[in-house]
């Protein structure tokens, strides 16, 4: 059964937010996507971090 | 030869000192003054809590790093101070109290120069009936990950409970805030998906429930009111984000809870609404309040004036607006900007120790009078961010004069980053990496949401995760003075 036919049925409050799809599971544990997120959020924290000194 | 005295030795403290000592040379004296004889990376202490991390990988002893530094340690626990002096001599000192073996319960008078007060929180499990002991430490009936000791035994408590579990034992497991006004929500956040994911890894998470209890009005509060953020192209409330990783990992939630009582297997709360009500739980991991550690101050003549340093909740006072009075008043520039104290111009405040004007989030209170809302966080990147402005304008001013430059560190202009992450293995974790610019939403900037959604954004996966361990090497080691430290930014 999918995360959603199992997990909305559970509860009420859960019934009214979102979950991830199968590909945006996927996608979170994908080594070659996650490496280029990772250098995107390393960048983007940097300029956090730099604007904030 | 001017002396700087750094009471406090945790993030904000450390980075003070450390730098304090780079810049100013052996030419001035730079003292730390901390109970601790370890300096630890509070963040991993969550890896700690659920048996990923041992308790060495997190800490470490300070008293040979500090040797390194040229800086004086002494391990003590600061009591009381007399910025004025003494009937005898005009200069300003703190009185300690040693808490070094074969030392302990020795008293000094440490006179200084400038003094920056990096004490940290009182951990005040007492607040709430049943969450302390009674004399200030944690309890029996819940565990804690606020401390490696703390999170050392959180985990073995976790541990008998998978036991359990693996017996057959359905058991309930409660995580989240032990009281009305608590901060730190991240942190138990952390805890409560690192616990998720350990019990799916033992193959013991259908039987057990799982529930989060906290004081925010709503889910992704955080203590900061919440924030939008860019999430997959979308500009999404945290409470959205929040709620859909608690629904993902069929956890389920009470917000607007004050934790009023702490039983050995059951808690009473009451809500928002007035109501009270009560959960059983096998396993808690409920964070206590706040505090400061209650230093007091005496004038020359050795009269109380510890009210006119600190606030009533016992963190020092600084150029922060405390008369913004309602919430609809409130202001980004009400936050401090050089944590200078009004009353003695060579005291500044640093991390935890400073007295927020007011909240972050909206002010609430259930009809019986009962505060439930979070208190501001100001812990990890605004901590270290704050201790090296201030060791900073120290540094001026001792090298300058008085008329030398103060250092700005607003929080309403400085962002923060937070990764809370599910597991430990390389390939097999994944985490929230957030981040939030600025830390106090600045509505007269940002009128729609507070903040500059350029620079607020938040994503879950891999990449995150490998953030959070390259987070725990990078700080331990800038913490150690490695070569290269200064370049590590807080």
């Amino acid at each position: 059964m999918s995360i959603e036919e199992e997990n909305f049925q559970k509860n009420d409050n859960f019934k009214l937010t979102m979950l991830p799809g199968a590909f945006a599971k996927r996608m979170r544990t994908c080594v070659v996507w996650q490496f280029i997120r990772f250098m995107v959020l390393n960048i983007k924290m940097l300029i956090v971090v730099s604007k904030s000194h | 030869m001017a002396r700087l005295v750094v009471l406090g030795g945790g993030v904000a403290g450390h980075t003070a000192a450390t730098f304090a000592a780079k810049w100013l040379g052996k030419e001035h004296e730079v003292v730390v003054v901390t109970p601790n004889s370890k300096w630890n990376w509070i963040p991993s202490n969550i890896w700690v809590g659920v048996g990923q991390m041992k308790k060495e990988e997190v800490v470490f002893e300070l008293a040979p790093v500090y040797k390194k530094a040229g800086v004086i340690y002494k391990q003590a626990k600061a009591v009381s101070l007399n910025p004025e002096g003494k009937d005898t001599s005009d200069k300003p000192f703190v009185t300690i109290e040693y808490t070094q073996e074969g030392k302990v319960g020795e008293s000094e008078d440490v006179e200084y120069d400038y003094l920056i007060n990096a004490t940290g929180p009182k951990l005040n499990f007492d607040a709430t009936p049943g969450l302390g002991d009674g004399s200030g430490q944690m309890g029996t009936n819940t565990v804690s990950v606020c401390t490696a000791e703390h999170a050392v035994h959180a985990s073995h408590e976790l541990e008998k409970c998978i036991q359990k579990m693996k017996d057959g034992e359905r058991q309930k497991i409660l995580v989240g805030t032990g009281h009305g006004t608590c901060t730190c929500q991240g942190a138990a956040f952390e805890y409560i998906f690192n616990v998720e994911h350990e019990l799916k890894k033992a193959g013991v998470r259908d039987m057990a429930d799982i529930k989060w209890i906290s004081n925010e009005s709503f889910l992704g509060d955080f203590g900061m009111g919440g924030l939008h953020m860019k999430v997959g192209g979308y500009v999404v409330s945290s409470k959205i984000f929040a709620e859909s990783l608690y629904a993902e990992r069929n956890v389920e939630w009470l917000i607007g809870a004050h934790t009023s009582k702490v039983e050995e297997g059951k808690i009473e709360y009451e809500l928002l609404d007035g109501t009270t009500g009560e959960e059983t739980f096998d396993f808690a991991m409920l964070l206590p309040p706040f505090s400061g550690v209650g230093l007091k101050a005496y004038a020359k003549d050795g009269s109380d004036i510890t009210e006119s340093i600190f606030a009533p909740n016992g963190f020092m006072k600084v150029d922060a607006n405390y008369d913004a009075g309602a919430y609809e008043n409130w202001k980004a520039s009400d936050w401090p900007k050089t944590y200078q104290s009004p009353a003695y111009k060579n005291i500044f405040a640093a991390g935890i120790a400073f007295a927020p004007p007011h909240l972050m989030s909206k002010p609430m209170q259930s009809p019986n009078g009962t505060p439930i809302n979070p208190t501001p966080p100001r812990t990890g990147m605004p901590s270290g961010i704050i201790g090296k402005a201030v060791a900073h304008t120290v540094c001026d001013l001792i090298t300058q004069g008085e008329g030398a430059h103060l250092h700005e560190a607003s929080m309403a202009e400085m962002g923060a980053a937070c990764v809370a992450s599910a597991g430990k293995g390389l390939f097999t974790g994944t985490a929230a990496a957030m981040t939030v610019y600025p830390v106090v939403p600045d509505y007269d900037k940002y009128p729609g949401t507070g903040r500059d959604t350029k620079y607020t954004f938040g994503e879950v996966g891999l990449a995150g995760h490998w953030i959070k361990h390259v987070l725990h090497h990078m700080f331990l080691y800038k913490a150690k003075l490695k070569p290269g430290w200064a370049l590590i930014p807080e």
